[in-house]
């Protein structure tokens, strides 16, 4: 493309925009001031202190733990589920198949008083596994479409030879299939992550009260000032994700390369 | 006889639990919304099983009606502000070079993956009345006193569009990715200026994209509560904190559940609208 100085001048603007309260968080997290107000000097102190703040601490964790816990199960669900839809033609497979966008569409609010209307009228408290359940309704139809997009341009024959050479269904699954679909279940489970690392709205409602996560604790900080050692740790979440991020791009194109030779 | 029934068995094992899983965990719960927003609320912050059509009437009263054009008029200022800027910026990477390209992509993607509550609480630091903004002007000499941006409805809209923009900018880039050159090569040989080509030929063929963006904008933007309450204090009311209140505090559930149904009507008639001109499987 022929430079134009205004385009460029627009994008550097836009993103100016999305990433100055990033780093206004990262700045601050190195201020010995305790009020986010001047940058007053340096000081790595904030990332001693947060590990003694327990509230803190205890809401990272949490937040960890349904990340992680509500990945797995969605993106175990989600890929057989996936697999299954393109495999097999069945009565109710188109009314699955957009049921399954119901959660994506719809606002988050809605499916969150709905999580809360279903535990609270089966009298269950709210826990770390009702939060978990939530995160993986939501999650997982995600994981479905992005294995399934990868199912598109898949080549059935390939299973199909494993079967005549004598592969039962699990080894075909495990040996052939699995690894062809690697990346799509790969960025599945990445969105899926993300998802749940991000949610607010749904958690809000499905958290109990020990099993509050890191956004749900911040939104509840703000209101009485937040202590800079939040700025500390979301650095470090900032980090975390753009390491995940640039390591799961970068597994996801030598995956496809793999594939191309 | 075995394979037919290994036939039988798998489809059921692979399909089954998520089938299953969304049953219990998203349509029943879908169908108590329904349910208890027909019901009569009790002094308890409970239901009673009498059907009543209360809370569908509440919402005509006219404190409801303004909390609703307030939340309306901001998911549209939001979802106008999200295009005008997203447009132009979705446009300007798709025609960025092949080498910039997955860079400028995955740059607009990060901060997504970056907890939105974090980067709210970013925008909240820096537009207190003590905050950088507020002393940057003040230094300068351009103000005197602080102003106050925090806790004002422009402070919901920024944070809002700031939220939104990435999920507006994505489906008109794919579009813009997809447009055929040829085309557009076709309408400068016929004579058409460079404005002429956008908007007879870019636009039209770009609107599935510009229609899914909006609904990607418009939709989340009618529930994001917290937006509201970290960056406007919570002091005009729009129907997501309407809703979180009746479950929280007010503990009215019918109406609550009432609120949420308009909320799934709404996003129906706009789905439905968003199938004639494109396909579902573009909003991913």
């Amino acid at each position: 493309m022929k430079k134009k100085p205004f385009s460029v001048i627009y994008a550097c603007l836009v993103y100016i925009f999305l990433y100055l309260p990033i780093a206004v968080v990262i700045a601050f997290s190195f201020n010995t001031s305790k009020m986010n107000v001047v940058f007053e000097g340096f000081t790595f102190d904030w990332y001693i202190s947060m590990w003694s703040n327990t509230l803190l601490m205890d809401a990272f964790k949490n937040t960890l733990i349904v990340a992680v816990a509500s990945t797995l199960i969605s993106t175990i669900l989600g890929t057989l589920c996936a697999v299954g839809l393109n495999r097999f033609e069945f009565k109710l497979k188109e009314t699955i198949s957009s049921a399954l966008y119901i959660p994506i569409v719809i606002p988050e609010l809605v499916f969150a008083i709905a999580m809360l209307i279903l535990f609270s009228s089966m009298n269950i408290t709210m826990n770390m596994v009702t939060l978990i359940i939530s995160h993986v309704t939501f999650s997982m139809p995600f994981v479905v479409i992005t294995v399934r997009s990868r199912l598109a341009g898949y080549d059935r024959s390939i299973e199909e030879a494993a079967r005549d050479l004598g592969a039962n269904e699990l080894r075909t699954f495990f040996r052939v299939t699995l690894p062809m679909i690697m990346p799509g279940v790969l960025s599945g489970a990445m969105l899926a992550l993300t998802l749940s690392l991000d949610d607010v709205v749904v958690s809000f409602f499905t958290a109990g009260v020990n099993s509050q996560t890191l956004p749900l604790r911040i939104l509840s900080m703000v209101k009485k000032g937040i202590s800079p050692d939040v700025n500390a740790l979301s650095t470090l979440i900032i980090l975390g994700s753009v390491i995940l991020l640039v390591g799961s791009t970068l597994i996801q194109n030598k995956l496809e390369k793999r594939e191309e030779m | 006889m075995i394979n037919k029934i290994k036939n039988k068995v798998t489809p059921v094992v692979m399909i089954g639990p998520a089938t299953f899983w969304l049953i219990l965990f998203l349509l029943i719960p879908l169908f108590l919304v329904i349910g208890i927003s027909f019901l009569q609320r009790n002094g308890y912050g409970g239901v009673d099983m009498v059907f009543s059509l209360q809370a569908y009437f509440d919402m005509l009263t006219p404190e409801y009606l303004k909390i609703f054009i307030a939340s309306f008029r901001l998911s549209v200022a939001t979802t106008v502000i999200c295009l005008l800027i997203g447009y132009p910026f979705a446009y300007v990477i798709a025609h960025s070079s092949e080498k910039a390209k997955p860079f400028l992509v995955l740059l607009l993607m990060l901060p997504f993956w970056i907890n939105s509550m974090i980067r709210i609480y970013g925008w909240n630091t820096l537009l207190r009345s003590s905050g950088i903004i507020n002393n940057v002007l003040i230094s300068l000499g351009v103000v005197d006193v602080p102003l106050e941006m925090l806790y004002t409805d422009g402070a919901v809209l920024l944070g809002m569009v700031y939220d939104l923009l990435p999920f507006t900018v994505l489906p008109i880039y794919t579009s813009i990715e997809k447009l055929d050159p040829t085309l557009l090569e076709a309408a400068s040989d016929l004579g058409a200026t460079k404005l002429h080509r956008l908007v007879r030929v870019v636009l039209p063929l770009t609107m599935p994209g510009i229609f899914a963006g909006s609904i990607q904008t418009f939709i989340p933007s009618l529930g994001l509560f917290y937006i509201s309450d970290m960056m406007g204090g919570a002091k005009t009311m729009y129907v997501g904190n309407l809703i979180k209140n009746q479950f929280m505090s007010a503990r009215n559930w019918p109406m609550g559940a009432a609120l949420a149904i308009l909320l799934i009507v709404i996003t129906l008639v706009l789905m439905r609208l968003y199938t004639k001109v494109g396909s579902l499987d573009d909003m991913v």
